[in-house]
């Protein structure tokens, strides 16, 4: 059925549109837009007062199926995607099997059209099982349907097998993506670095464990003149380095995630292991030298890394919980009563970094854009809407989420995945 | 003239109304009336452990449980014989012979054992913040007997007590923690109440074991043990474990106990009757020579003595009931 979004404030920042404008959708794909859409035999959706914006795509989360479907499936996570105002998510490769082979990116993908509500684009693994030594057979992943790759929970330690995949990552044209972590500086850590561990006596991972690896890639990047996208950058050391590595004209782009945005490492002071992640939450400064590089556009994609993990893994003593924050639906409010309605990012760049970047970066070329023949992928604003973080509501299969309890204001209200809503 | 029972039991009514926690998980949370509460209660059971029959009523019918998941010698029975004297009933869990070896998680340990109407839990734990979550789901008081680095709050209390009994006012001293203070629970617990009562804290240790952030907990750093003890009131030994070696914090304990050890060539530079202390277990011959151990600046075995009573106030005064007294 086609489908009619009459009345919404329309922003298309890759056509540079901010206007009051119909959209009509027809077989999946955006068949016109303008001003006042007249007609009969659509299905009506009055968007009077809302925010219609090209389909948010979070570029890195955990899906955990194969093999851990206690915590989340391809089928609830994407459930929680759609609530959250995602049209499109990619799933990282440390699932159990790890997809580093054929198989298991048909399985996924495969899973996906049977079960998920929106678009689903595996990441494939760098190495074989995660293990850092040999590379993944990365033409066949890709032809497959791998949009990237990544080894993500994981860095590639060794610097010649990270060379090796940069420069073998040209023929399959698709990015890798690094978690970047010096592991010896890292081991056993739990939390940041700072004075809170200090008083807390909790092991805890330096700065350095970060920068040295953003350093690391930045250096390969230029030497092997590929492209190379770090993940959830979270110190302000590594902002600079991913500053400099851009003046330099070398070809990195950084993905940073609302955790990382709105906490800082007092907060372990509670033990709450729903607060364990990794990269860890760090302290203030590092908290406001990724606003300030969000507001001046050096950060290019904001993605939750959404990590589910089950009650009871939670629910032990802090050495004991697994690492990760459950994203997908909080990120959105978060951005929007943090920044977007805090006048800190204008709802357009927002968008770029939600939806055209990460579109841009995993060569999705029919997404992150509103216009014609492009699909027909929609997130639906009220930047006035008050919700109160409830983790009892999540869609998702587990409830790690540090931010049950908060009231934000701005939430995505209909989301709209070639052409069908499925969510609202 | 009233009784001496009649004096503890006023003390002891006064305090516990002073006392105004559930649990004792970390001095960090104290007030400095709390801290005093606690000394002051433990002076007046430090008496009771010189009897001939070593034991009062106050807790009877309380049951304790010692849920130890590292080793001790010191604290848990420390705890134990505090428990006793105060006639609680005490039940020791030993990890290696309990169902956490079958993978029973933390939690389901505390709740069996509560299901057991257990009153108070003493709980060590490697992981710093155990006791903290422990405190979350259960209903016995939760005494932090040492949570990896994080705090090891009664043995601060007692070393506070020590000093307390030695030099009569803590305020002012100036007390010298020395060795390993990253990985000291012994030293954070010290370095938050000793701030607490005025103090003047000075740390000493090799720079990977004593990080600058220290500071910013309130104390004076040095690298320089031969500089630093100069005019120390109070020098506080901490045990070097032999495995920070290793990874290489220090080069080698030959090393270490040159620059570190407490010899009695150091010792001399220190103030005139400064004391040494140690939380033990003590390495002879490493951080403090054998000689100075034994001698009578020493008031290591004193540490041991006053835990007792330091313990005693503390399950007294969460687990006593303001109603209760203390008879003979």
């Amino acid at each position: 059925m086609r489908l009619l979004i009459k009345n919404g404030r329309v922003i298309d920042p890759d056509s540079q549109v901010d206007d009051t404008l119909d959209i009509l959708i027809d077989r999946g794909k955006f068949a016109e837009i303008k001003p006042k859409i007249e007609g009969d035999g659509f299905k009506i959706i009055d968007a009077s007062r809302l925010v219609v914006a090209p389909g948010f795509i979070d570029m890195h989360v955990h899906l955990r199926q194969p093999g851990q479907e206690d915590k989340e499936t391809i089928k609830t996570g994407s459930l929680a995607a759609a609530k959250g105002g995602f049209t499109s998510i990619a799933c990282m490769p440390n699932t159990e099997p790890v997809n580093d082979s054929r198989d298991v990116t048909e399985f996924i993908l495969a899973e996906a059209k049977r079960n998920a509500v929106v678009n689903v684009f595996p990441i494939a693994a760098i190495t074989r099982g995660l293990d850092g030594e040999e590379i993944t057979d990365m033409v066949d992943l890709h032809n497959a349907g791998a949009i990237a790759f990544s080894d993500d929970g994981h860095p590639v330690e060794n610097s010649l097998v990270m060379r090796r995949a940069l420069e073998y990552s040209r023929l399959a044209d698709a990015v890798i993506i690094d978690h970047c972590e010096d592991r010896q500086l890292s081991a056993g850590g739990i939390m940041h670095e700072g004075i809170t561990s200090l008083k807390l006596g909790i092991k805890a991972i330096p700065a350095s464990a970060e920068e040295i690896m953003v350093a690391r890639d930045i250096i390969l990047a230029k030497e092997t003149k590929t492209r190379i996208h770090i993940a959830h950058l979270s110190v302000r050391g590594a902002v600079d380095l991913l500053k400099w590595a851009k003046q330099q004209g070398i070809d990195v782009t950084a993905e940073v995630t609302p955790h990382h945005l709105f906490l800082t490492d007092t907060a372990l002071e509670s033990f709450d292991t729903n607060l364990k992640v990794n990269p860890p939450i760090r302290s203030e400064q590092d908290r406001k030298a990724l606003i300030q590089a969000i507001s001046e556009g050096w950060i290019d994609v904001i993605a939750t890394d959404h990590a589910p993990h089950t009650p009871d893994e939670k629910d032990v003593e802090l050495d004991q919980a697994p690492f990760g924050i459950n994203g997908l639906e909080t990120a959105v409010p978060l951005l929007l009563d943090k920044l977007v309605n805090k006048n800190i990012l204008s709802l357009e760049k927002f968008i770029v970094m939600i939806s055209i970047n990460p579109a841009k970066i995993l060569g999705l070329k029919n997404k992150g854009k509103i216009c014609v023949g492009a699909d027909a992928d929609l997130t639906l604003l009220n930047l006035h809407q008050e919700v109160v973080v409830d983790t009892n509501q999540f869609l998702s299969k587990s409830r790690n989420s540090p931010f049950n309890g908060w009231k934000l204001k701005g939430a995505p209200v209909m989301t709209i995945v070639g052409g069908k809503i499925v969510y609202s | 003239m009233r009784s001496l029972s009649q004096n503890l039991s006023l003390t002891f009514r006064r305090a516990s109304l002073l006392f105004d926690h559930k649990h004792l998980l970390a001095i960090e949370s104290l007030s400095e009336g709390n801290i005093r509460t606690i000394l002051d209660t433990a002076e007046s059971f430090l008496e009771i452990s010189t009897r001939d029959v070593k034991k009062v009523p106050t807790l009877r019918g309380k049951t304790v449980v010692n849920l130890f998941f590292e080793p001790s010698t010191r604290t848990r029975s420390s705890f134990e014989m505090a428990a006793k004297r105060l006639s609680a009933d005490i039940v020791n869990f030993n990890k290696f012979f309990s169902s956490v070896v079958k993978g029973e998680t933390l939690k389901d340990t505390v709740l069996n054992l509560e299901a057991m109407q257990s009153d108070a839990i003493i709980i060590r734990h490697a992981c710093p913040g155990a006791p903290h979550y422990v405190s979350t789901f259960c209903r016995s008081h939760v005494i932090n007997a040492g949570d990896g680095a994080h705090e090891h709050p009664t043995q601060a209390l007692l070393d506070a007590f020590t000093i307390r009994q030695q030099k009569k006012n803590i305020t002012g001293l100036k007390v010298l923690i020395v060795g390993d203070i990253l990985h000291s629970r012994v030293a954070r617990s010290n370095i938050f109440l000793l701030n607490k009562l005025g103090a003047k804290i000075v740390c000493v240790g090799p720079p990977a074991l004593l990080p600058e952030g220290f500071k910013r907990l309130g104390v004076e750093l040095d690298y320089n043990l031969d500089r630093a003890i100069q005019d120390a009131d109070v020098i506080m030994m901490l045990r070097i474990q032999s495995e920070r070696q290793q990874k290489n914090f220090f080069p080698s304990i030959r090393e270490y106990r040159n620059i570190y050890g407490l010899t009695q060539k150091r010792y001399h530079r220190a103030k005139k009757n400064a004391i040494i202390m140690h939380p033990g277990p003590i390495n002879r011959g490493v951080e403090i020579s054998s000689d100075l151990a034994n001698s009578t600046k020493s008031v290591i075995l004193k540490q041991v003595e006053n835990g007792i009573a330091v313990r005693m106030a503390i399950l007294y005064l969460l687990l006593g009931g303001k109603e209760r007294e203390i008879t003979d």
